[in-house]
């Protein structure tokens, strides 16, 4: 099975990274460029990821349009958790306002 | 469970039940996105045991879950080895901090508990460790610490594939928003300052306009463009005295991705 390649590929690149260090000592340092760029990583990955799958669920161009559930939910959840800062209550709240969405349009 | 044996090994197995017990609490918090993850997860191209297999064997929940993103998407293993790459770096950070608690370490040790390297287990671990002098440290209480998250890592995962499975419905567009609402849910609290939301915004921007370029190179530009626009940010406020010290703006910076 071929994700089992991916899989692997995977657990040694984390591995190595988690123990890099440990094992060789503190002879692997990071420059502070470095260690600030990394403080971007999770940011910028993440939202990477989920704008297309918002902005255009059905690939293609952009829905911007109140009909796009992905897009109405999504500005939810931005709201819900500005405001309460609360993971489980934002991923809840606006599955919730994802699944009636999709029910009346 | 340590109480029983506490006469035989008193130290070890006190540090270790302290570490596992110290960590509860980030476990409830992994437990619904352990969940989340083995159910979307089941309902992807994934067959249930590849996907217990990348839990057993990663234990990484964010690059899990991009992996999980970018497999459907259609990238190229070259993207996710590289995505994965990137985004667990910072672990780098973790094992920096630590190293001098476990410098003094058999060579077995430190081989193994590298493996347990958490966001959660740092956090807990570092909290720890942080009150003690390096070198007096042993490794059961970041040993405990890091079963334990591996344990429930386990669990929540099969609880999500066998939930998954009784649902095949939720195959449909639906569970990719949880995904989405999950990724919000872990974006917006770390938007703390414009540069984080100007990189943000660069990153999505781009990611979306992008969109067609094969293997999902496109993701991985918009990620360097936005880290970039993040940093352009940061060097200006450290400029205008945001930041008066370089060792403790990487503290600071360490601990509030700890959290």
């Amino acid at each position: 099975m071929k994700y089992a390649l991916l899989i692997l590929g995977m657990a040694v690149i984390t591995y190595g990274i988690r123990s890099a260090v440990f094992v060789f000592g503190e002879r692997l340092s990071f420059p502070p460029v470095v260690r600030m760029a990394l403080n971007f990583v999770p940011v910028t990955v993440l939202t990477a990821i989920i704008v297309p799958m918002t902005f255009a669920p059905h690939g293609g161009a952009a829905e911007l349009t109140w009909r796009n559930s992905q897009l109405v939910a999504a500005a939810v959840a931005v709201v819900v958790c500005a405001v309460t800062r609360k993971p489980l209550l934002t991923i809840a709240v606006s599955l919730a306002v994802f699944f009636v969405w999709q029910m009346i349009v | 469970m340590n109480s029983t044996h506490q006469n035989h090994q008193p130290g070890n197995l006190a540090e270790f039940g302290a570490g596992a017990r110290d960590t509860i609490p980030m476990m409830v918090g992994a437990a619904p996105f352990g969940v989340i993850f083995g159910t979307l997860a089941a309902t992807g191209p994934l067959h249930a045991w590849s996907v217990q297999l990348m839990s057993l064997v990663v234990f990484a929940g964010s690059a899990q879950f991009i992996a999980l993103g970018l497999i459907a998407g259609h990238a190229s293993f070259a993207v996710i080895w590289a995505t994965t790459f990137i985004v667990n770096l910072r672990h780098v950070l973790y094992s920096a901090t630590l190293a001098p608690y476990v410098a003094h370490l058999p060579a077995h040790w430190r081989w193994t508990l590298g493996a347990f390297m958490t966001d959660e287990v740092f956090a807990v671990s570092y909290a720890h460790y942080q009150r003690r002098a390096p070198g007096e440290t042993g490794p059961y209480y970041f040993l405990g610490s890091g079963v334990s998250m591996y344990v429930n890592w386990q669990i929540w995962t099969v609880a999500g594939l066998l939930f998954g499975s009784a649902f095949p419905g939720l195959q449909s567009k639906g569970l990719d928003f949880a995904m989405v609402a999950t990724f919000i849910a872990i974006i917006v609290p770390q938007l703390v300052a414009l540069r984080f939301v100007a990189a943000a915004l660069a990153a999505g921007v781009l990611s979306f306009a992008w969109n067609d370029w094969p293997y999902k190179l496109g993701l991985l530009v918009a990620v360097v463009v936005g880290v970039a626009v993040g940093m352009l940010l940061s060097t200006r406020a450290k400029d205008s005295t945001q930041r008066p010290a370089q060792r403790p703006a990487q503290r600071s910076a360490e601990m509030e991705r700890a959290k």
